[in-house]
């Protein structure tokens, strides 16, 4: 039943983009066409549910050393680790989708949303239903960042689609490009606010 | 202008990267650790003075209640003891809600202090503003109902925010808890 | 060029919120009132000069296959350092940022500037590069945050200013961030255009 709180949660409530603003930069970047958002979030998902992973173990040998102040370090090494695991793995089984993707595959290390999820998991206390608060084991981080990974790619496809529709209209000439996107995400975010109630 | 991209350089370069940012990391938070352990004890310090009656010396307990460790604080003047501290900590709306309760000899509640929250701006983030707050001070459990009045009691929660209210207040209410074994414990003289 | 016009030239021509568009993240996650843009904004600066300055003197050294991993154990260096002097000596301030100040490890600017500048130039101009766009980016959030608190929450700088009733929420609040950056832009790009 946590899990299914923690699913919500992370999906709508606290959605990684529209309320926590982690990936916002690929975000306006990849988003104006729906084929490339969807290869984009599923990269996304794999890469964080993937890193949180290995990051939470290798917490637990950092602390057990006592040497978190390599926290910073030693998560985002092994997320660029990661990528460049994905880059060649994709290039190998999908050519097609790895040149679509183009210079935004090696840009996932820099997504503020995976090094993000991965320091939350690790230092967010959670409760369900008024239990007291406590820090995530693994099988809640893991659920927690494919979750969180769906929710991004929830927001990053709605918002493709919207931009779509966007550039078959008329806008003003200074709001072309990133204002007229922003102000969309806005709206977004404002719609997306209404699931605040949801879930404590 | 970089140096070439043999196997041999590149592996050189990065240990060396690494071994000289470790050692300088090393280094700092040695130097750092003092300071930040100074700042952490000057918070508790300045929020412990504020919800007890005034006090010559505190001692630090460990309270475990339902499985769960809370840091307390036996405040003394004298040979008698004034005061006692909680620190309670509740999940509130955007994250963990710290609250140091402070009761009296008596059993009332003192006051309360927020130690840490990630409550939204505007909103929940009033529980550390007066209006909120100060409807914990010198509140006697066994007169004051501890539940916000939505729920039947005689807290009044924050306009929009019943969510980070309802927490504060099981904040005080878990405190008021773990004050009744505390108090119950034994207490050593000094 | 010369020395001041590396400067100017990250403040307004290359402002990296306005014009080159990097480190979305932070600036919509911390401009909820205008001292925390002012905060996040500096403390960013000085991890920009420092990472600047060092990359500048030993990318000679690094290969280039390595180059990515290298600059980015430089930097994560520098965010800790950061972070550990924040949690000694201004936890106030550490404890509102919270987890943003290690998230400047993948502020697309600091990795960005370290690409496009640093590794092409000499150590004062990449220091003076970095103190050029980390102003820009510093007065960014602080006029995002100005925006976002006096709509939002009527204060500025912590002073208040409008009576809670005329406050529009909504400002503090995720919305607010985009609405607000997207008409600052759009002003931005006015003002910049006529000159």
């Amino acid at each position: 039943m946590e899990y299914f709180f923690i699913i919500i949660s992370a999906i709508f409530v606290n959605n990684i983009l529209l309320s926590q603003f982690l990936g916002v930069c690929p975000f306006l970047g990849v988003s104006s066409k729906l084929d490339t958002a969807v290869g984009m979030s599923g990269a996304v998902c794999f890469v964080i549910t993937l890193a949180t992973v290995v990051t939470f173990l290798l917490n637990k040998l950092l602390l057990l050393f006592e040497i978190t102040y390599l926290q910073t370090i030693v998560f985002i090494l092994v997320i660029a680790a990661l990528v460049q695991m994905v880059e060649i793995v994709l290039k190998k089984i999908s050519p097609s989708l790895y040149s679509a993707l183009g210079i935004f595959l090696p840009l996932i290390t820099t997504n503020c949303a995976v090094l993000g999820v991965a320091l939350n998991v690790v230092t967010k206390e959670f409760s369900f239903f008024g239990g007291q608060p406590h820090l995530f084991n693994l099988g809640e981080a893991t659920v927690y960042a494919f979750a969180t990974s769906l929710g991004y790619g929830l927001a990053m496809i709605l918002f493709a689609g919207l931009r779509e529709h966007l550039s078959l209209n008329k806008v003003p000439a200074s709001f072309k490009g990133v204002p007229i996107a922003l102000l969309t995400a806005g709206l977004l975010a404002l719609a997306f606010m209404g699931f605040s109630g949801m879930v404590y | 202008m970089a140096a070439k991209s043999s196997f041999k350089n590149m592996v050189i370069c990065l240990t060396v990267i690494c071994l000289v940012c470790s050692s300088l990391l090393a280094f700092f938070n040695g130097l750092t650790e003092e300071p930040i352990r100074v700042a952490q004890a000057k918070k508790t310090e300045t929020s412990l003075a504020q919800v007890m009656p005034a006090f010559e010396r505190t001692e630090a307990r460990s309270v475990e209640l339902d499985g769960t460790e809370y840091p307390c604080y036996v405040a003394t003047a004298g040979d008698a003891v004034v005061g006692y501290a909680v620190e309670s900590s509740v999940i509130g709306f955007g994250g963990t809600l710290k609250v140091m309760v402070g009761f009296d000899a008596a059993g009332t509640v003192w006051s309360t202090m927020v130690l840490s929250h990630s409550e939204t701006p505007g909103l929940g983030a009033k529980c550390t503003e007066p209006a909120f707050k100060d409807q914990f001070d010198r509140l006697d459990p066994a007169v004051k109902s501890l539940q916000v009045s939505k729920d039947g009691g005689d807290i009044d929660a924050i306009t929009a925010s019943t969510i980070t209210s309802r927490a504060y207040t099981k904040a005080v209410a878990d405190a008021c808890r773990v004050y009744a074994a505390l108090s119950a414990a034994p207490e050593h003289q000094e | 060029m010369n020395k001041l016009q590396i400067i100017t030239k990250g403040i307004v021509k290359e402002n990296p919120t306005f014009v080159l568009l990097l480190g979305m993240c932070p600036t919509l996650a911390t401009t909820t009132s205008a001292i925390n843009g002012m905060s996040m904004g500096l403390a960013t600066m000085a991890v920009l000069i420092l990472s600047n300055i060092t990359i500048s003197a030993i990318a000679r050294f690094i290969p280039d296959k390595v180059r990515i991993p290298s600059y980015i154990v430089v930097i994560a260096t520098f965010v800790t350092l950061l972070q550990l002097a924040m949690q000694a000596y201004v936890p106030d301030i550490y404890e509102t940022l919270g987890l943003f100040i290690p998230l400047i490890v993948v502020n697309c600017i600091i990795l960005g500037r370290a690409e496009a500048f640093a590794n092409k130039n000499g150590v004062v101009d990449s220091a003076l590069d970095g103190v050029g766009i980390g102003l820009g980016f510093t007065l960014a959030l602080t006029l995002l945050g100005l925006v976002r608190e006096l709509l939002g929450s009527g204060s500025l700088f912590g002073w208040q200013l409008i009576p809670s009733q005329y406050n529009i929420l909504a400002f503090v609040l995720a919305p607010g961030a985009f609405i607000v950056l997207a008409y600052l832009m759009v002003l931005f790009r006015k003002v910049t255009a006529k000159k």
